[in-house]
């Protein structure tokens, strides 16, 4: 082994030159008259272009026993519209080398294309004519609900969707829509009907309620007169609200005391680990105050729990934590999955980082650790087309403010260890925690009863 | 980078040299976002591991992460993502590489991080950082294999593919017994075989100084002595690129759709032949027009989904392995019986349909060429397998000289009945319900 004195150059970390300057792109937005908006981001260093057609409605608007219809409606746009059939689209989009993909989230439906340049013309308007003309033929709808049917038959097979799928289920009260899949459960699938999934579109596909993102190499000025001739003569009036699930988002009583859910997989050689609770919407003034907390506690690869459980204790391969902001209070959930016989240290453990969250302000080195992570990553989350443009429909759908990435960092930078422990406080702590695990209930139940963290259940599945 | 119309081939320019140790660099600077990439490939993988250390190129990729003479315990991944970077490393059949992206004023760090772990890691090395590393990987196992439906297909493909004295004989995760026996000693031999910078190759992607990335990279890796030549990779390399006779195997699991596989012996990863078994896998399988999906799938509804995957692997011989999974009521025969009729009818492909594949293939290559890590690792791997990073280049030029016709030959020569694996899953309670 060739040694070094600690006056090489290697001794110690190396000293770190000034941040380049970064400018973020600036967006274009331009409302067309029938009211819909369109946003422009140029760049211009690679031919490509993406887009993303995006209607404010999706899944928070299906009540629970219509679960799954606003996916099912995303997943058919694409599958026959006035003019073409659905295999007629897949061709055409593989010819054009073009990616086009529909689907439905809990806020919106999208339609997402990246595409060469030269090729934008024709692939804009087959964009055009799946998320305008969707006509959800009887056929593709049966098509659809088997391979539904089947796809939910499988998620019975696999421990990640089953343990997601049961801290959904027991920690949202059972009218508020996100306490089923977003894909649906086997009963609003075999139910959905092709005037269900008509109405819900006429209910909410207008353009007063829709906007168009373009990032890449295309000019403002050559699109615009594009997207008005494809989208001008889209004259649709939003008919409703949807469905009335937004109005049955309360949550469960906060204060209740922890509860565990087991589902029993017998012989399972892990347990799936799911630990949370619901948390605030996108719109809450705590966003970065949680972003920082997040990050702090299982955001990144050296946050608290992948530490502990990963690096300390050898319990698994990974560990990690996230809040899901949605338009309403989506979940805060850690997720790990670790070996049987850790399973009650574990659950142990992560409950108790996350109270320490609350009981404990964040160590200044380690909070100025968070927030560089976050602030000084930004850049490379702007990298690509794509990446752009998942940002500026961000932006766009949940009103966050044409300059929201111009002061992004310094809002994160704002964040005090204060911040950090009453948004904790408040969304966080050990009450109201769900567990839920996917797991052998026979080995691990007795050692999660003498835990005391709550009542310990086990599910009845299928 | 500099780049093209949808009709010109891509063109990433780079400069390429040699340091006195033998390390190869590829430096491609683009000012275009203020991020640079470092990648490292390691021309060892689990092909190179020997009988009773399965798993063990693997592992040794986790203790790369423990801390080296100069990089406290968990440093190394502390210090990058404080500066906001993202790093990884992963472990496949025939390499090792490591990368990070970082904003572009911490190239250094990355460079002297790297070098550390090349050149001191072994003062490093403690028992007990194995032992955690080693359940790490255990549960890591668990996690992808053995608590995941059909997690062990690729083990078995492998095994089925592969004579028992080849290097693609097991898989890269390896037994619990053999990560169970790994040891201190091997972690020191394993290190001084393959750690080497005339085993390496260091590639740079982002926006830097050029002049500035050739002193950094001399500063680090300079005086990193060059290691003995490597050894060959153990057991028998040359085998026949075809299988010479079908092998079948049927495994019961608790799952509720049935599943089958089936795999292809084929030319290696970089040879000619190669492209033509590519665009047969994308006219098979990629896209929702492909062969596959149209009639398995979307017509005759006996599928829930269908993938085909071409392995760029490149000792002996490669594969193509094709999966369907049962739609409940469809019988698991009749679903291997359409397979092997779709596959069979890749005798009759139209130029239609190779179109189509090329037209996928180059809208996938230019998107993953979108991002300074995809570009460093793509460099790296065309100059660790064949001494020529400007095959990121000229590959999609070669796979666009495939024809009709080279398509049809390959399907007669390969995708044929005597040249395969079929490993079916079938539920345990004898479906479901």
């Amino acid at each position: 082994m060739h040694r070094s004195s600690s006056h090489s150059p290697r001794a110690h970390q190396p000293a770190v030159g000034p941040p380049p300057v970064t400018t973020l792109p600036p967006i274009v937005v331009h409302r067309l008259g029938n009211g819909l908006d369109v946003c422009i981001v140029e760049r211009h260093d690679l031919p490509v272009v993406d887009v993303r057609f995006i209607v404010r409605g999706g899944a928070s608007e299906d009540p629970p026993e219509h679960a799954g219809h606003a996916y099912m409606l995303g997943d058919l746009l694409d599958q026959g519209t006035e003019r073409h059939s659905a295999l007629e689209i897949a061709e055409q989009a593989d010819t054009l080398g073009a990616s086009l993909e529909t689907r439905a989230s809990w806020d919106s439906y999208a339609a997402a294309l990246h595409v060469l340049t030269p090729r934008i013309e024709p692939a804009l308007q087959l964009l055009a004519d799946v998320m305008l003309n969707a006509t959800v033929p009887d056929a593709e709808l049966e098509r659809g609900r088997s391979e539904r049917l089947a796809a939910i038959l499988q998620e019975r097979d696999e421990p990640r969707t089953i343990a997601t799928q049961a801290f959904n289920r027991h920690a949202y009260d059972p009218a508020h829509p996100y306490s089923a899949p977003l894909a649906g459960t086997r009963e609003s699938i075999a139910a959905v009907g092709r005037a269900d999934l008509m109405a819900l579109r006429r209910a909410q596909f207008a353009p007063a309620s829709a906007f168009l993102v373009l990032t890449g190499d295309i000019a403002a000025d050559a699109a615009l007169p594009l997207v008005e001739r494809l989208f001008g003569g889209w004259t649709a009036q939003r008919t409703g609200a949807g469905g009335d699930g937004r109005a049955s988002m309360q949550q469960r009583t906060p204060g209740s005391a922890a509860r565990v859910h087991i589902v029993d997989r017998p012989a399972a050689p892990q347990s799936e680990l799911r630990v949370g609770r619901p948390g605030p919407a996108r719109d809450t003034d705590d966003y970065f105050a949680l972003l920082v907390a997040n990050t702090v506690l299982g955001g990144a690869f050296t946050s608290r729990l992948n530490m502990r459980l990963r690096e300390e204790k050898g319990y698994t391969y990974g560990a990690g934590s996230r809040f899901a902001f949605r338009a309403g209070g989506g979940p805060f959930m850690a997720s790990t999955a670790v070996a049987t016989a850790a399973t009650a240290d574990a659950v142990d453990v992560i409950v108790t980082e996350i109270e320490r969250m609350t009981d404990e302000a964040v160590p200044d080195a380690e909070l100025e650790r968070a927030k560089n992570y976050v602030v000084l990553g930004l850049p490379a989350s702007f990298e690509t087309t794509g990446n752009v443009a998942e940002h500026v429909v961000e932006v766009a759908l949940y009103g966050l403010g044409r300059d929201y990435y111009g002061t992004y960092a310094d809002h994160v930078r704002a964040v005090s260890a204060a911040d950090v422990q009453a948004a904790s406080a408040r969304w966080l702590g050990r009450a109201g925690l769900t567990i839920a695990i996917a797991g052998d209930a026979g080995s691990i139940a007795p050692e999660l009863e003498a835990l005391k963290i709550g009542d310990v259940n086990v599910d009845e599945y299928g | 980078m500099s780049t093209s119309t949808a009709d010109q081939p891509l063109s990433i320019s780079f400069e390429r040299y040699r340091l006195d140790n033998g390390m190869r660099v590829v430096l491609s600077r683009d000012p275009s976002a203020p991020v640079v990439a470092v990648n490292l490939w390691y021309n060892v993988g689990s092909r190179n591991e020997r009988a009773g250390r399965t798993g063990f190129a693997h592992l040794f990729e986790h203790m790369m992460f423990q801390g080296s003479e100069h990089v406290p315990e968990m440093a190394h991944f502390a210090m990058i993502e404080q500066a906001g970077g993202s790093l990884n490393g992963s472990t496949w059949l025939d390499r090792t590489n490591y990368f990070e992206t970082l904003p572009a004023h911490y190239l250094e760090l990355g460079l002297w991080l790297e070098s550390d772990r090349l050149g001191w890691l072994l003062p490093a090395m403690t028992q007990e950082k194995l032992d955690n590393q080693r359940d790490v990987v255990k549960n890591e196992r668990r996690w992808r294999v053995d608590n995941q439906p059909y997690g062990d297909w690729d083990e078995r493909i492998q095994a089925m593919v592969y004579p028992e004295d080849h290097p693609y004989h097991h898989s890269v995760i390896g037994s619990m017994e053999d990560l169970d026996a790994a040891s201190l000693e091997d972690i020191e031999q394993f290190f001084r075989t393959y750690y080497a910078p005339n085993n390496a190759v260091l590639s740079i992607v982002g926006d830097f100084d050029p002049a500035h990335a050739r002193e950094l990279v001399q500063r680090y890796f300079g005086d990193i002595p060059s290691g003995a030549p490597v050894p060959p990779i153990p057991g028998r390399t040359e085998i026949p690129l075809t299988l010479g006779g079908e092998v079948r195997d049927t495994v019961e699991q608790d799952i509720s759709l049935a599943r089958v596989y089936m795999a292809f012996r084929t030319p290696p990863f970089g040879s000619d032949e190669f492209h033509a078994g590519l665009v047969a896998s994308y006219i098979l399988g990629q896209g929702r027009a492909a062969l596959l999906y149209r009639t398995l799938v979307r017509e005759r509804q006996l599928a829930q989904d269908v993938v085909a995957y071409a392995f760029p692997i490149v000792v002996g011989a490669s594969m193509i392995v094709v999966w369907a999974t049962a739609r409940p009521g469809a019988g698991i025969d009749e679903v291997e019986a359409a397979l092997s009729e779709q596959i069979a009818a890749l005798s009759e492909v139209t130029n239609a349909d190779v179109e189509r594949a090329m037209a996928l293939l180059e809208a996938s290559h230019l998107k993953d060429l979108q991002t300074v890590d995809e570009r460093a690792d793509q460099l790296s791997m065309y100059t660790t397998m064949f001494d020529d990073p400007d095959r990121i280049n000229t590959a999609l030029a070669r796979v666009r000289s495939v024809t009709t016709a080279d398509v049809r030959a390959f399907a007669a020569r390969y995708l044929r009945p005597d040249n395969r694996a079929v490993l079916r899953y079938v539920p345990k309670n004898g479906g479901a319900s």
